[in-house]
């Protein structure tokens, strides 16, 4: 790969060992990939996770004294004050998060620890060139506001934050952005959750490619949008779609394919929506707690989940909790939505998510969830998947079915 | 025991020298559901379930799984000094790039010859990425 004066030196250790540590993982996937030089990027999501090997790195990092030369977000960890009050968080556990979310602050991160960051905290715009890891970011900034990333690791995305720079290849050269599969959509989408199972169903059937989606008949708003790319980015490995009319990089068809329409085609109808449903229907009879947020809920689900549980009582043995960011819960707070919910006894909170170890607490419990991609990152024995109206119900019932 | 030395070519993607027994799997792995305390392959329908992927070198398609669970269990492995000694895949994707960085793990891809052709679970290999050489040595009956 082609290397500046300036690259060469950091490479060398002249600007540190933290910024030498960065270009050199960042020169190791450019070679892989036969990428010709560096690129320019203007913002960043690192996918932080609290966990050991993400520690790693982000220390590693941050002790050799790099800083993020860019816009760089942080996805969620969690309040080890808040938990531990609430649940017996293992010590070590806990280190390893306290000392997360330190090192992130020292490499100058913003310290969002949300999984929705283009919604507030670090929004790309049309056409930049960007590195965004995280399942619902990645495919979100490519298709929704056609910005350009690849299916970034966390550690990538935090070394092209600190060195400012990405790899060229993959998504970001325009002939790899084309669509890969012609998707029939012949079902008539209803809600988020419709979306939620398309996008479940579409990932586990091609794994992988950059889909087309036609014969949406309605324009998807921002959460159906969002859910498809969690959830197909989960079940499967896709960074970017394309639905003609709805998404912005494509207006066409052959648009869409750059003018090279496969014949690979696929049809998804009510069927394997009802299909894809069952499969997620793993129990039911008593339930222990309500898990909603996975991605991190927008003000909009909030106040849904709020006016589903306007002057009702969550049954006592169901804990309810809805995950969000702390910008949204701000304004959910000030609307006065977090009062509403926590009236009915469920909790909204933040820089939180299902795959943190702070939910110990219900390793041996059975929820629910309105996210397949939460119940597949369970720590808990079982997770039953149904629409947000669903869990309202069951939360106030005690039980589901 | 006669044996025969076979060097290869190959494309260096995280430097390093490895050697040890060779452990062949055609299927993609995802190293979060190995025994992080002995390296044996927990993954219940997997081809190599059961087996042990510690100190060998590793001959396999390529990763899969999620980037925190994929980075994380390799780097527990290399924490408990158990990870591969090098790795040789066909196709490279970030995660497994960004995983064997991490963990300090050679990784090299485009053998002259297909590895799955050439390279027999227990032959002796030595990689060396910085050359950009594989060594394998197989028994010769």
């Amino acid at each position: 790969m082609y290397l500046t004066k300036e690259e060469e030196r950091i490479l060398h250790g002249e600007l540190g060992e933290g910024t030498q540590k960065a270009l050199e993982l960042l020169v190791a996937i450019g070679d892989a990939y036969d990428a010709e030089k560096m690129i320019p990027i203007s913002r960043a999501h690192a996918a932080s996770s609290g966990q050991e090997g993400d520690l790693h790195f982000v220390e590693l990092l941050a002790n050799g004294g790099a800083h993020c030369k860019v816009p760089t977000s942080t996805n969620p960890v969690y309040d080890l004050e808040y938990f531990g009050n609430l649940f017996e968080i293992p010590k070590d556990e806990g280190e390893v998060a306290r000392r997360v979310m330190e090192a992130y602050k020292r490499v100058g991160a913003i310290l969002s620890w949300s999984c929705t960051p283009y919604m507030a905290e670090n929004i790309p715009l049309y056409g930049e060139t960007v590195a965004f890891s995280e399942s619902s970011a990645t495919p979100y900034v490519n298709s929704v506001i056609g910005a350009r990333t690849n299916r970034e690791a966390a550690q990538s995305a935090l070394a092209s934050g600190v060195i400012g720079k990405t790899p060229k290849y993959g998504l970001h050269i325009k002939e790899n952005r084309k669509g890969t599969r012609l998707v029939n959509v012949k079902v008539a989408l209803k809600d988020e959750f419709d979306y939620t199972l398309l996008g479940y169903y579409l990932g586990k059937r091609i794994g992988y490619g950059i889909p087309v989606l036609v014969g949406i008949s309605r324009r998807p708003n921002m959460e159906e949008l969002i859910n498809f790319c969690a959830m197909s980015n989960t079940s499967g490995a896709i960074s970017m779609f394309y639905m003609p009319g709805f998404t912005v990089e494509a207006s066409s068809i052959e648009e869409a394919f750059q003018g090279d329409i496969t014949k690979d085609k696929i049809t998804v109808t009510d069927e394997e929506l009802k299909q894809t449903y069952e499969e997620l229907q793993t129990t039911s009879g008593k339930i222990d707690f309500i898990m909603l947020g996975c991605p991190h809920y927008t003000l909009r689900q909030v106040e849904e989940v709020a006016r589903l549980l306007n002057g009702k009582k969550i049954h006592d043995g169901v804990s309810f909790w809805v995950c969000t960011s702390a910008t949204t819960k701000l304004l959910a707070e000030r609307i006065g939505y977090v009062d509403i919910i926590e009236k009915a006894g469920g909790h909204v909170v933040v820089d939180t998510c299902i795959d943190e170890p702070c939910w110990i607490a219900y390793k041996d419990k059975v929820g629910m969830t309105d996210s397949p991609k939460c119940a597949y990152y369970r720590r808990f024995k079982e997770a039953i998947v149904s629409r947000l109206q669903d869990c309202t119900e069951a939360a106030v019932k005690g039980r589901w079915g | 025991m006669k044996s025969l030395e076979i060097a290869l070519k190959c494309h260096k993607i995280i430097g390093g020298y490895g050697e040890g027994e060779a452990l062949v799997s055609h299927e993609p792995i995802c190293f979060y559901l190995t025994d992080p305390k002995t390296g044996i392959v927990r993954e219940r329908s997997h081809e190599l379930a059961g087996k042990n992927l510690a100190n060998k070198v590793l001959v396999f398609p390529s990763g899969k799984a999620s980037s925190v669970v994929q980075i994380d269990g390799l780097f527990k492995l290399a924490s408990n000094n158990i990870a591969p000694k090098a790795m040789i895949v066909k196709d490279v994707e970030t995660v497994l790039i960004v995983s064997a960085f991490i963990a300090k793990v050679p990784l090299v891809d485009r053998l002259e010859m297909d590895p799955f052709e050439v390279i027999r679970t227990d032959d002796f290999v030595k990689v060396d990425a910085e050359k950009g050489i594989v060594k394998i040595t197989k028994p010769v009956s």
